[in-house]
C-alpha cells in the first residue's frame, strides 16, 4: 500500500507573487521526504497543494496511481478524496471535542462500526503514548500532548499519505527531540509515505529519506541528508545547510588543482574550472595545530567557543575569517597562533557567477 | 499541395478544462455563499435603493392630478426642485436638516461626555461601586430610545399644546417654559442617556486595552495627570470615540421616535418626521428625496470620519490584553464620585420608568390627586368614557397581538440575521483577498449608512408593488422581517467574521482532509465554533429589534402593529397612559427576553456589539 506521489511543473501564483514556480519532484513509495527552506520558499504552499487545500495555477500531481490535480484537464479532486493526513503546526485540534471525538470525527465519516471505531481510538493513542486520555478536551493538554493526540488522528484512519506542515516548531526543544524520534518510528512503523516541512535543518538531516531544499519556488536541490549535506548543488544549500556555517572564500582557479584564495592557496582537484570560483569548506573539515605542520596556512585564533561536546574555532588571516569545529574542548587560547590544514576531497568548488556545484 | 491537418480537439479539450476549473471554482463553498449573498443583498439593498431614486425623478399619480403636464411615469426633476429650492426648500428640506444636525452633533457631545468619563471612572479609577456602575450602563440601551422622551413629557409637559399639564406643572405651580418642554434641548438629552452607552462601551474597551505603563512612563517624565490625559491617553482611545461618533451620529440623523414625541407639538420638525408627514399626506417622491437627502448626508459624515480613523488604525494594535491597570487615585473625592454616578444612573433609568408607571394609574391626564389614581388603563373593561371605549391594556386582544407580533418579529429578524452573520463571516474570511469577498464585504456595510426611517422608505418604494417575480410585501409581517434583518447585515457581518476569525482556518482544513463534506464541516465544526459568537449576535438584534422604531413606523398596518408602533400611536392620538403601558409592556418583555438568552448561552450585548 505504499504509495508514490509525482509533481509535475506545479505553479502556484498569489496575485503576481510566484509561491511555486514549475516545481517537479517524484517521491518514493515509503520515503520520508522533508521540504525544507526559510519562510516564504513556498514549501508549505506546495504541501498545501498536495492536500488539495490550494488550487495551482499549472501542473499536476498524481498520489498513487490516482491524477489528483491537473490544470491543464481542469481536474482537482477535494482534499477529502485523495487519502491523506495532514499535522498542522498549531495542531488544529477542535476545540469542542474531547480527544476519542476528535480521533473518531474521519471514522464516523467512513461510516465504522462502533467496536471497530473504539478499538481504532485505542491504538492509535496507544501508538502515540496517550492511552487514557479519551476524555481530555485540547484545552487541557499541553502542547506536546496535543500534537500527539493531532498525530493519533491522522494515523487513526490510517491515510495512505502523511502530510506535516511544520509540526513541532511550537514545542520546546527538548521536546522537539523526544517527538523526532517518535515521528520517525511511527514513519518506519506504518509505511506511509510522508511528506514534512520543516525551516530546521537539523530536523530535515535527522529525519528523511531525501530532502528538498527550496527557495522563492524553485526546488534547489533534490537528494539524500547526507549528499545535500556533503555535495551541496549551490551555494544557497550550501549556506542553507549546517551549523555553524559553511566557510565560503572566493577565489580563482589560475593554474591545474589549486585555487588561490587571496592570502593563500588550496589544492585541490579543479577538474574543468577555471576564472572565478567560490571554495566551500566545511567547519569540521579543516585540521587545526598548535604547531607548523606540512601543507599548513598559519592563522591567528580569533575566538573560541567551546560548548561542550565541540568547539567552535574562529581563526582570522587578514580579511579571510574561518569557522572551525573540533570536538571535545579545544586547548587554544584566544590570539594563539594556528596552523589550518584542507583535505582536498571535501572541498566543494562552486561556479562564482552561476553559484552551482562544479565538482 | 497538402494542407495542414488542424484537428479541432486541442481547443475542445482546453475549453472542457477551463470549464471544468470554472465549475471547480464556482462550486467553492464560500464562492457558492458569497454569490448567494450577492443576491440577497442585492434584492434587499441595492433594488430598493434603484426604486427610491427612481421614484424621485418620476412623475407620480398624485401629480398627474396637481400639475399641468405631468405624466405618470415619466422622468422629470420636478421633486428635487421643489424639494431643495425656494421656501418650499426651506421649510421641507433644509430647516428639518439644520434641526436634525443639530440634535445629531448635540446628542454625540453630550452622549460622549456622559459616555466617555463614565468609562473612565469605571476603568481608570478606584472608585467605589464600579461593577455595579458597569452594569448599570448598559441598561439604558435595552429601553427604547424615546421612553424618556415619554417620562419627559409627563414631567415637563405645559399648556402649549393644550390638553393638561405635566407634574412639574402640578407640583411646583409653574409652567416649564417651552424650550423645557419641547424642542431640542428635551430631544438631545433624551437622545444623549440612551446611545451614551455607545461611547461607555467603546471608550472603556479601548481603556481597558492600554497599557498604564504608557501613562506612566509620562508620569516619570514629569508630566501632569492634565497633561497625560490629553497628550497621551486621549489619541490612544481617539479611534474608540469616533467609532462611537459615527454609530450615534447615523443613528440620531434617523431617529423618529424622540423628536416625534418632543418636536411635533411644537412644529420642529426634523428630516425623519418629514419624512413621515410627506408620506402621510401622500407625497411620496417627496418623502423619498428627502431620505436621499438623509442617506447622503449620513454617507459622506461617515466617509469623512472613516478617513480620518483610517489613518489612525495602527493603534489599534496596542491592546488586546487587559494589563494589570494602576487606577487613577481620586482620594477624598472617591465618595463623591461613586454617589454622583449613582444618582444620575437612577435619575436616568428609575426615575423615567417610575413616572411612566405612576402615569399608567391616573384616570384623567394631568390630575394628580389620589382620587384619580385607577387600574382602569390595565385592567379596565370597555367604558365609553374612557380610552374611546377601549378596554385596559390586559383585557386587550389587539394590544395581546401587537405585544405577540413585536416577540416573534424579535426572534425571526434575530435568528435570520445570526444566521447571515455566521454565512456571511465564512464567506468574507474564507475568501480573503478577492475580489468576490471584497464586494461582499463593502455591500453588507450599506445598511449601515442608511438611516432607519430612509430605509424604511426604501422598503416602501420596493414593495409597494409587485416588480417581475419579486412580490408585493407592503402590509405583510413578512416585510418587517426583511427589512429589520436586511438593517441588521452590517452588524451581523463584522460578528460572524470576528467570530469567524477566531475560529481560524485550519479547524475547517483538518476536518477537510479527515473527508468531511461541507455540510458535514458546517455541522459539526464551524457552526458549534461560532455559537457563541451567533448567540450574542442573537441577543443584540433582539434586543434592538425589539425597541425598533424608525425603521418600521412607515411600514406597520393594522395588522402588523408592533408595540413600539402602538406606542407611538397612542400618544399621537392624545392617549399617553396607554402609550405609557405599552412602553412599559415593551421594556418588560426585553428585559425578560435579554435575561433568559443571556441565561441560556452565555452570549452577551459586548459581544454582540463585536467587542
Amino acid at each position: 500500500m505504499e504509495t508514490i506521489i509525482r509533481i509535475n511543473n506545479l505553479t502556484k501564483k498569489f496575485g503576481n507573487v510566484v509561491a511555486l514556480d514549475q516545481v517537479s519532484l517524484v517521491i518514493d513509495p515509503g520515503t520520508f521526504v522533508t521540504l525544507l527552506g526559510p519562510s516564504g520558499c513556498g514549501k508549505t504552499t506546495l504541501l498545501r497543494c498536495v492536500a488539495g487545500l490550494e488550487d495551482p495555477d499549472g501542473g499536476e500531481i498524481y498520489i498513487g496511481n490516482n491524477l489528483v490535480f491537473s490544470y491543464d484537464k481542469g481536474i482537482s479532486l477535494p482534499s477529502s478524496k485523495r487519502d491523506l493526513g495532514l499535522v498542522f503546526q498549531n495542531y488544529a485540534l477542535w476545540p469542542h471535542m474531547k480527544v476519542d471525538k476528535n480521533i473518531t470525527f474521519a471514522l464516523e465519516i467512513q461510516k465504522m462500526p462502533k467496536p471497530e471505531m473504539e478499538k481504532r481510538v485505542k491504538e492509535s493513542l496507544k501508538e502515540v503514548q496517550m492511552e487514557g486520555y479519551e476524555d481530555r478536551y485540547p484545552r487541557e493538554m499541553s502542547g506536546g500532548q496535543q500534537q500527539r493526540i493531532a498525530l493519533a488522528r491522522m494515523l487513526a484512519y490510517r491515510p495512505k499519505v502523511f502530510l506535516m506542515d511544520e509540526p513541532l516548531s511550537n514545542l520546546d526543544a527538548r521536546l522537539r527531540m523526544d517527538m523526532r524520534t517518535e515521528l520517525k518510528r511511527l514513519h518506519h512503523i506504518s509505511g506511509a509515505t510522508t511528506i514534512y516541512v520543516t525551516h530546521d535543518q537539523v530536523e530535515a538531516l535527522t529525519m528523511s529519506t531525501n530532502i528538498a531544499v527550496m527557495k522563492e519556488g524553485v526546488v534547489q536541490q533534490f537528494d539524500s541528508p547526507d549528499r545535500i549535506y556533503h555535495f551541496p548543488a549551490n551555494l544557497f544549500v550550501a549556506d542553507f545547510i549546517g551549523n555553524p556555517k559553511v566557510n565560503l572564500l572566493e577565489g580563482v582557479v589560475n593554474g591545474k588543482n589549486s585555487v588561490d584564495v587571496g592570502n593563500f592557496k588550496i589544492s585541490m582537484n579543479t577538474d574543468n574550472a577555471y576564472g572565478n570560483v567560490v571554495v566551500g569548506i566545511r567547519p569540521e573539515d579543516i585540521a587545526i595545530s598548535p604547531q607548523l605542520i606540512p601543507e599548513s596556512v598559519e592563522f591567528t585564533a580569533y575566538s573560541i567557543l567551546p560548548s561542550g561536546a565541540d568547539s567552535t574555532i574562529i581563526a582570522r588571516l587578514g580579511e579571510v575569517e574561518l569557522t572551525i569545529k573540533v570536538m571535545g574542548i579545544s586547548k587554544i587560547q584566544m590570539d594563539d597562533r594556528i596552523w589550518l590544514k584542507f583535505i582536498p576531497e571535501t572541498i566543494n568548488l562552486f561556479d562564482k557567477a552561476t553559484g552551482n556545484l562544479i565538482n | 499541395m497538402q494542407i495542414p491537418a488542424v484537428s479541432p480537439q486541442p481547443s475542445l479539450l482546453q475549453f472542457q478544462a477551463s470549464s471544468r476549473r470554472f465549475f471547480h471554482w464556482l462550486t467553492k463553498p464560500h464562492v457558492v455563499l458569497s454569490l448567494i449573498m450577492l443576491l440577497l443583498m442585492f434584492y434587499m439593498v441595492i433594488i430598493p435603493l434603484y426604486k427610491l431614486v427612481q421614484t424621485t425623478v418620476t412623475w407620480q399619480l398624485v401629480d398627474a392630478s396637481r400639475i399641468p403636464g405631468a405624466v405618470e411615469g415619466e422622468l422629470t426633476l420636478y421633486h428635487w426642485i421643489r424639494m431643495l429650492s425656494g421656501i418650499f426648500g426651506q421649510i421641507y428640506t433644509f430647516t428639518p436638516l439644520t434641526h436634525s444636525m443639530t440634535i445629531a452633533i448635540g446628542t454625540v457631545v453630550l452622549a460622549l461626555l456622559i459616555g466617555g468619563s463614565l468609562a473612565w471612572l469605571v476603568v481608570r479609577t478606584d472608585m467605589p461601586g464600579r461593577k455595579l456602575v458597569n452594569q448599570l450602563a448598559v441598561l439604558p440601551y435595552i429601553m427604547p430610545s424615546w421612553t424618556l422622551a415619554q417620562a419627559w413629557l409627563v414631567l415637563f409637559k405645559n399648556r402649549t399644546t393644550g390638553g393638561a399639564p405635566g407634574m412639574f406643572e402640578a407640583l411646583i405651580g409653574v409652567s416649564p417654559p417651552d424650550w423645557l418642554s419641547y424642542g431640542p434641548v428635551p430631544i438631545i438629552i433624551c437622545c444623549a442617556l440612551h446611545y451614551y452607552t455607545f461611547f461607555f462601551l467603546f471608550v472603556s474597551a479601548a481603556l481597558m486595552s492600554i497599557d498604564s505603563n504608557l501613562e506612566e512612563a509620562g508620569e516619570l517624565m514629569g508630566a501632569k495627570r492634565w497633561r497625560i490625559l490629553r497628550k497621551i491617553t486621549l489619541p490612544l482611545v481617539l479611534p474608540a470615540l469616533l467609532s462611537g461618533f459615527i454609530m450615534t451620529f447615523s443613528k440620531v440623523m434617523g431617529t423618529f421616535g424622540g423628536p416625534n414625541i418632543l418636536g411635533s407639538p411644537i412644529r420642529y420638525y426634523v428630516v425623519a418626521t418629514m419624512i413621515r408627514g410627506s408620506l402621510a399626506a401622500g407625497d411620496k417622491a417627496d418623502a423619498f428625496v428627502l431620505a436621499i437627502v438623509l442617506i447622503l448626508f449620513a454617507m459622506v459624515t461617515i466617509s469623512l470620519n472613516q478617513r480620518f480613523t483610517g489613518t489612525r488604525r495602527s493603534y489599534e494594535t496596542i491592546g488586546g490584553r487587559g494589563f494589570v491597570a494602576n487606577p487613577s487615585k481620586l482620594r477624598n473625592l472617591k465618595k463623591l464620585f461613586f454617589t454622583t454616578v449613582i444618582i444620575f444612573q437612577l435619575l436616568v433609568l428609575v426615575v423615567p420608568l417610575g413616572l411612566l408607571t405612576y402615569d399608567t394609574f391616573l384616570l384623567r391626564t394631568g390630575d394628580y390627586s389620589l382620587s384619580n389614581l385607577t387600574l382602569q388603563n390595565w385592567i379596565g373593561q370597555p367604558n365609553p368614557l374612557y380610552n374611546d371605549g377601549e378596554p385596559g391594556v390586559l383585557h386587550n386582544p389587539r394590544i395581546y397581538k401587537t405585544a405577540w407580533n413585536s416577540i416573534r418579529l424579535a426572534l425571526y429578524t434575530a435568528f435570520f440575521t445570526a444566521f447571515l452573520g455566521v454565512l456571511l463571516g465564512y464567506a468574507i474570511v474564507k475568501g480573503r483577498g478577492t475580489r468576490l469577498a471584497k464586494t461582499v464585504d463593502q455591500l453588507a456595510y450599506i445598511p449601515y449608512v442608511i438611516p432607519g426611517i430612509a430605509f424604511g422608505a426604501v422598503y416602501i418604494a420596493m414593495f409597494a408593488k409587485k416588480i417581475g417575480p419579486l412580490p408585493s410585501l407592503y402590509g405583510t409581517f413578512a416585510l418587517l422581517v426583511v427589512v429589520s434583518v436586511a438593517k441588521h447585515i452590517p452588524y451581523s457581518s463584522r460578528s460572524g467574521v470576528s467570530a469567524m476569525m477566531q475560529v481560524g482556518h485550519e479547524l475547517e482544513e483538518a476536518a477537510q482532509v479527515a473527508g468531511a463534506s461541507v455540510w458535514h464541516r458546517f455541522r459539526r465544526v464551524i457552526f458549534p465554533l461560532t455559537m457563541s459568537g451567533f448567540i450574542s449576535g442573537f441577543l443584540l438584534t433582539f434586543i434592538t429589534t425589539m425597541r425598533e422604531l424608525s425603521l418600521i413606523i412607515l411600514l406597520v398596518t393594522r395588522d402588523t402593529q408592533l408595540l413600539s408602533s402602538q406606542t407611538m400611536k397612542y400618544i399621537e392620538a392624545g392617549r399617553d397612559q396607554m402609550g405609557n403601558i405599552v412602553v412599559l409592556l415593551l421594556v418588560i418583555i426585553t428585559v425578560i427576553g435579554n435575561q433568559i438568552i443571556g441565561r441560556f448561552s452565555g452570549g452577551s450585548l459586548k459581544k454582540g456589539l463585536g467587542m
